[in-house]
């Protein structure tokens, strides 16, 4: 039994950048839908429990799960023009049609008639090759970020962390907020990728961190129950004899890549990013992609920060809603691109730079 | 595996606590919350085991887009455990394989 | 972060997060003034660059200075430090601590941020750790506080005046 849903501006995924989306279409007139797959939207704002960097406008000094609650309140203070469904996940977009289906849990099958949509669609874990990286108990920084601090349920007893980026030093940091040893974090590069302080907080509580570290197996039977870690040299060669480390979580914080497939099937004009940490859609500064009725906001335009993702949010919802024909705040737009330069105007936005330029275009013709 | 008991930042409001069944067992877990994470907090990490290789697996990515965490949910495989919620009297057992898609509508 | 992290073990410490020695970001207030200072001054172990300024936002008084760029290392003005520590908790690094030199002839007291369980409480014995986690002495809560009602509490230690430099943290036993 086939439902359609119709809506001026569809946005998937309730993410930061979703919602941003959202708040901004909805707030210039536009009615939105938002779907998200996980049963509470959100997105990974939902589990960060320490407080954001940043400035005063992307929330600085707010802990992660509380700027969700602002965004929410933010929709609701918009009346009905938000509708946000749970527990719902699209499944794919048919060009022909212009449509996009969707699912709610095993039985309920809707197609969606959009004028026009953001996809926020996020990111997902990547994994590092080693033996026995397959058995329960290796797990994604973010699902363990998932089970402590949505769900209260305790990740394991004693964990190694792969990867010293924000991620692996953030999660390493809850996990001891949760009561979880940390074993190890183990690292490839010579140094941390994530910031210093985030670093400088849990080296006090005295978490190792072990540069120029990789994991080269999992040890278990069917689940794990240790990790085998060596010392790498400074062309990436194993040096040294292994060392195995008694645990029952494997994190993985090897980095995110960001998910695409919606662009994939719609068309749009894609490229190989490292930068940027995958494919990713070509855009314009509105964040439209070649696809006209299809923008991109988050990490699914490229692996940066929350801060980021909610301003790009804000410029896509923005931009669809005019668009849309919708009457828009004509300031906001300088507003919202000052903002986003001035997040990746210093040195650790130098990476991000550098990829954006390779798939920013000027402006697409028709 | 167990629930965390008291949290420095965060407060837990789990919903209703119902029973459910894994394998044939009986378990408690909270209504409207993904049912992974019901069987994790009562120390069931393997989910499946894959058809070719009968290696067991878990979750990986706990958000619905890795397929790691599939089981077979009141009769139906292929679930994506760790976005689906949990409700009172649910069949929860492991995937072994591929499983069998049910050919009759209930 | 400008390291250049070859085997020398001081660059190494850095580059995983340990503070070896003052850097811009990362300073020691002015000796002399120090000692006399009733309350103290604030102590920042911020060195990298990074878009983040809630430090300077959250002073009342301007002792951390406005950010020019939203990236810079903190800067201080300590002619304008009350040693109030409401940076201490509000900055989301955890990088910021106040250090009162007064307490006593060869005491100090330091305030940092806390936030795991146990919360210790006042009078309480805690071990005192350094940087890279180690046990170096045993400190008594003098305080403990909570400035923003945001779950980071500021934690006021009275530890030996000759490891100011050292102490960053607490382990609470019950």
């Amino acid at each position: 039994m086939k439902k359609t849903i119709e809506t001026d501006l569809l946005v998937v995924g309730g993410g930061a950048a979703g919602l941003c989306a959202a708040a901004e279409a909805a707030g210039a007139g536009a009615k939105v839908t938002v779907i998200e797959s996980d049963l509470h939207p959100g997105g990974q704002l939902v589990k960060q429990t320490h407080k954001f960097f940043g400035s005063k406008d992307e929330y600085a000094g707010t802990r992660g799960y509380k700027i969700a609650d602002i965004l929410l309140d933010e929709i609701a203070s918009l009346g009905d023009k938000v509708e946000i469904r749970t527990n719902t996940t699209v499944t794919g977009y048919y060009p022909e049609e212009g449509i996009f289906t969707a699912m709610k849990g095993e039985e309920e099958y809707y197609r969606i008639k959009a004028k026009k949509t953001v996809v926020a669609t996020g990111a997902q874990e990547r994994l590092i090759p080693f033996p026995n990286n397959d058995l329960p108990g290796v797990y994604g920084a973010g699902a363990v970020q998932t089970l402590m601090n949505v769900y209260g349920v305790v990740p394991g007893k004693k964990v190694v962390m792969v990867g010293a980026g924000n991620i692996g030093l953030i999660v390493s940091y809850q996990l001891r907020q949760a009561g979880v040893e940390i074993a190890a974090i183990v690292e490839a590069m010579p140094k941390i990728g994530g910031y210093w302080v985030h670093a400088a907080k849990i080296r006090r509580l005295g978490i190792p961190i072990l540069l120029r570290h990789t994991i080269v197996e999992a040890v278990g039977d069917k689940v794990i129950e240790g990790a085998v870690i060596q010392e790498l040299d400074d062309k990436f060669q194993l040096i040294g004899e292994p060392t195995k480390i008694d645990c029952d979580v494997i994190c993985m914080a090897v980095g995110l890549t960001p998910t695409t497939e919606l662009f994939w099937q719609a068309g749009a004009k894609m490229q190989y990013c490292p930068q940027l940490c995958g494919h990713v859609p070509f855009r314009d500064n509105t964040m439209r992609t070649s696809n006209p009725d299809i923008w991109v906001a988050g990490d699914a335009s490229g692996i940066e920060e929350a801060s980021a993702a909610m301003v790009e949010g804000r410029i896509a919802g923005f931009s669809a809603a005019k668009a849309l024909g919708c009457k828009v705040k004509e300031g906001s737009f300088k507003e919202y691109w000052t903002r986003l330069d001035h997040l990746r105007a210093g040195e650790v936005g130098e990476k991000i730079r550098g990829g954006i330029c390779q798939v920013l275009v000027d402006g697409w013709e028709a | 595996m167990e629930l965390i008991q008291k949290h420095p930042i965060l407060e837990f409001h789990h919903g209703k606590e119902v029973t459910f069944t894994f394998d044939g067992k009986d378990m408690k877990g909270f209504e409207g919350e993904p049912i992974a994470m019901a069987l994790h907090a009562n120390d069931v990490r393997i989910y499946r085991v894959t058809p070719e290789m009968k290696r067991p697996r878990g979750f990986f990515c706990a958000i619905g887009k890795c397929s790691s965490c599939f089981m077979v949910v009141d009769g139906v495989p292929n679930v994506r455990t760790c976005v689906t919620p949990l409700t009172a009297g649910m069949k929860v057992e492991t995937q072994h394989g591929k499983g069998q898609v049910p050919l009759e509508a209930k | 972060m400008g390291c250049t992290c070859n085997s020398n073990d001081k660059e190494k410490l850095f580059c995983s997060g340990v503070l070896v020695e003052n850097r811009p970001g990362a300073i020691l207030p002015p000796q002399e003034a120090w000692e006399k200072k009733k309350g103290g001054y604030v102590v920042i172990e911020c060195p990298q660059r990074i878009p983040c300024n809630p430090c300077a936002t959250s002073c009342p008084t301007g002792a951390v200075k406005p950010f020019v760029d939203i990236n810079d290392v903190p800067a201080i003005d300590y002619e304008k430090c009350t040693g109030c520590g409401l940076c201490v908790a509000k900055c989301p690094g955890l990088a910021c601590f106040v250090v009162d030199l007064t307490y006593s002839a060869d005491e100090a007291v330091i305030k940092l941020p806390y936030e795991l369980e146990p919360k210790p409480a006042k009078g309480q014995k805690v071990k005192c750790l350094n940087r890279v986690g180690e046990e170096v002495s045993e400190g008594e809560v003098y305080a403990v506080t909570e400035p923003l009602k945001d779950q980071t509490t500021v934690v006021s230690v009275v530890i030996p005046k000759k490891l100011v430099g050292e102490i960053r943290a607490i382990k609470v036993v019950c």
